[in-house]
């Protein structure tokens, strides 16, 4: 507005560049237009109904009443500590895969980042697990832990690892918890790696070689440059993977499904056996909503150990 | 180790002769010993353990009935390879409209995506206005609320619409994971374009939006393919919304239907079920090994900048 009643003679293109900045505000709530239609119908409205849901008895097909908290008391008290293992399980399976997926991790972008033949063709194959259908590569899975034709025992009997007839490693609850945090790991490791990698191409080979003529160490120098330069990334993807392992279900639900006796029960696919086989959507919304505290405290905890070091 | 001999003869003429390989990325020249233990055996391993699970799916789904509960030999081979399970596979179960399902259900919200995190990847980025900040915020924040949380009031959303075991159902839902990475990610590379390319323009004439059509997004081209990558195979992966909102046979798509409708019972088919695993893997596989290096920069741009 103020360009068209000014006075004085103002340069042209000047002219043009204040009345184009003007009108950045609109076009810039315009283009987040679609973004915001399609995540506030399909997220947000869901989020918040999902709230509603828990403190109702909903079943399946109809929205039910008011019913107060009656679903978290049930949830907290009348499931024979399902719920408490279930917690437990999440942040086990949560804390325990994302140590070794962090590790391994490293490890796979430190040595991916070298040079040896065959780079392209390793790198690809590496990253595989993260890419092909986590349902299609649990089920090979399953059928590797087979309770009488697995190979992964076939392979330790006949390198005498174990005893003939092996482990059974989703029948017991300690095996399959195992089981299904090694695969997830399988399946995790890969991302971390990629990402890792894409850090670490971005680092500038000065400061290497500086610190090569500084002599020091490849320890030292992975301590002092590599790590320290990988923090941001580092932050990004403990957070996304956190939050995904955390409410992780496919995996999960085709490995185990919670059995033996619930003792591999995650929130997420306990929320799921409720709410669809089990009809009660209510109950199911109360015990998936259980997640999303947990998940800020997990979230706020990661933010806090990866803080800007000042 | 050039540099070595010379300071230690205190020559600056070496006898040898100074060869020094160029060095592409960051490999310190050591003995081969040492980069085999250091390198090659890690790698080695590495490589068994990712590969193994593929391994065996493939040559599971190309071993008879008979031989594949036959531990008695080694199961790490086959003996008489037969594609019996592939031609079950394709002619007696509904495998192929599954796979026609995931095909169309992942293109269509992989492009609705990218269309709505392209038009908000650039607003964020670029464009200066109030509430930008927290909106981006916002957008990032939706990771907090997984699919898992969402399912069950999802539900009624559906109902609601129409769309129980209609493909629309999965394409419009897909996108509430998609657009907040595909947005980020893209984010990432509309800031590493120069300002002044797109202000150049402007003062040449253009609109803003001709500045963004013609220049930011051509530009922007290498992270918009990155993106559909990272959301195609996302969506071809999807497995839970699928689950809950598909129940009719000829509308599910692979992840769904191989573990739903090749599991009868008790009874386990692997070979049939290797069989539609590895087909379902094809796909993304095939179109991954093109572009590793676009997910690698993808990465980059979202991770190292976002």
């Amino acid at each position: 507005m103020g360009t068209a009643t000014r006075a004085e003679p103002v340069p042209v293109w000047h002219q043009r560049r204040v009345r184009i900045y003007d009108r950045e505000a609109p076009l810039g709530y315009l283009l987040l237009v679609p973004t915001l239609v399609v995540l506030g119908i399909f997220l947000l409205y869901p989020f918040f109904f999902g709230m509603w849901l828990s403190i109702t008895d909903s079943e399946l097909g109809n929205v039910g009443k008011f019913i107060g908290l009656g679903n978290y008391r049930f949830e907290l008290r009348n499931t024979d500590g399902v719920f408490y293992g279930a917690v437990i399980n999440t942040f086990l399976y949560t804390g325990v895969t994302t140590v070794f997926k962090l590790g391994l991790g490293l490890v796979m972008a430190l040595l991916l980042n070298q040079v040896f033949p065959f780079r392209r063709f390793v790198r690809a194959a590496l990253l595989l697990p993260y890419i092909i259908p986590t349902v299609l590569s649990y089920e090979a899975w399953r059928w590797m832990f087979d309770p009488t034709f697995s190979v992964i025992n076939w392979l330790l009997v006949n390198t005498h690892l174990v005893h003939y007839p092996g482990p059974n490693w989703l029948g017991v609850p300690a095996n399959a918890m195992a089981a299904l945090m090694v695969v997830n790991v399988w399946r995790g490791t890969p991302f971390y790696a990629i990402s890792f990698l894409a850090g670490m191409q971005v680092i500038p080979v000065d400061l290497y070689e500086a610190a090569r003529v500084d002599g020091a160490r490849r320890w030292q120098q992975f301590t002092n440059i590599t790590l320290p330069l990988l923090r941001p990334v580092l932050l990004v993807v403990l957070l996304l993977s956190t939050i995904l392992t955390f409410a992780d279900f496919q995996g999960p639900f085709v490995l185990t499904n919670g059995a033996p006796y619930n003792s591999t029960q995650l929130l997420s696919i306990w929320a799921y056996q409720w709410g669809i086989p089990g009809g009660a959507i209510g109950l199911g919304a109360a015990i998936s909503l259980v997640l999303f505290p947990l998940l800020t405290i997990v979230v706020a905890a990661v933010l806090f150990m990866l803080r800007r070091p000042e | 180790m050039a540099v070595q001999s010379t300071t230690r003869s205190g020559l600056p003429e070496v006898k040898r002769p100074k060869v020094r390989k160029p060095r592409i990325g960051r490999v310190i020249g050591d003995s081969l010993a040492g980069r085999v233990i250091r390198i090659y055996v890690p790698l080695l391993l590495f490589l068994v353990v990712t590969l193994f699970p593929f391994y065996w799916m493939a040559i599971t789904s190309f071993k008879s009935a008979s031989e594949l509960f036959d531990f008695s030999v080694s199961p790490l081979w086959v003996r008489e390879p037969t594609l019996a399970w592939y031609q079950h596979l394709l002619t007696q179960t509904n495998f192929p409209h599954w796979a026609f399902n995931t095909a169309v259900v992942a293109i269509i919200s992989t492009l609705i995506s990218l269309f709505c995190s392209v038009l908000a990847g650039y607003s964020l980025a670029r464009l200066r206005y109030r509430g930008a900040d927290s909106i981006g915020w916002g957008i990032f924040v939706t990771y907090l609320v997984p699919p898992t949380l969402l399912f069950l009031p999802l539900t009624f959303v559906i109902r609601e619409l129409h769309l129980f075991n209609n493909l629309w159902a999965l394409i419009l839902t897909y996108p509430t994971f998609l657009i907040p990475f595909c947005t980020w990610m893209l984010m990432g590379f509309f800031k590493g374009i120069p300002h002044e390319l797109e202000e150049a323009a402007l003062v040449d004439g253009a609109t803003r939006i001709q500045a963004m059509l013609r220049i930011a997004i051509p530009l922007a081209v290498p992270g918009i393919l990155a993106a559909a990558l990272f959301a195609f195979t996302l969506s071809w992966n999807e497995f839970l919304y699928a689950l809950i909102f598909m129940n009719d046979s000829l509308v599910k798509t692979i992840p769904v239907g191989v573990t739903q409708e090749l599991i009868h019972g008790d009874e386990f088919f692997w070979g049939e079920l290797m069989a539609a695993a590895l087909l379902g893997s094809v796909p993304v596989a095939v179109l991954y090994s093109f572009f590793v290096d676009h997910f690698v920069a993808g990465m980059t741009a979202g991770a190292v900048k976002g």
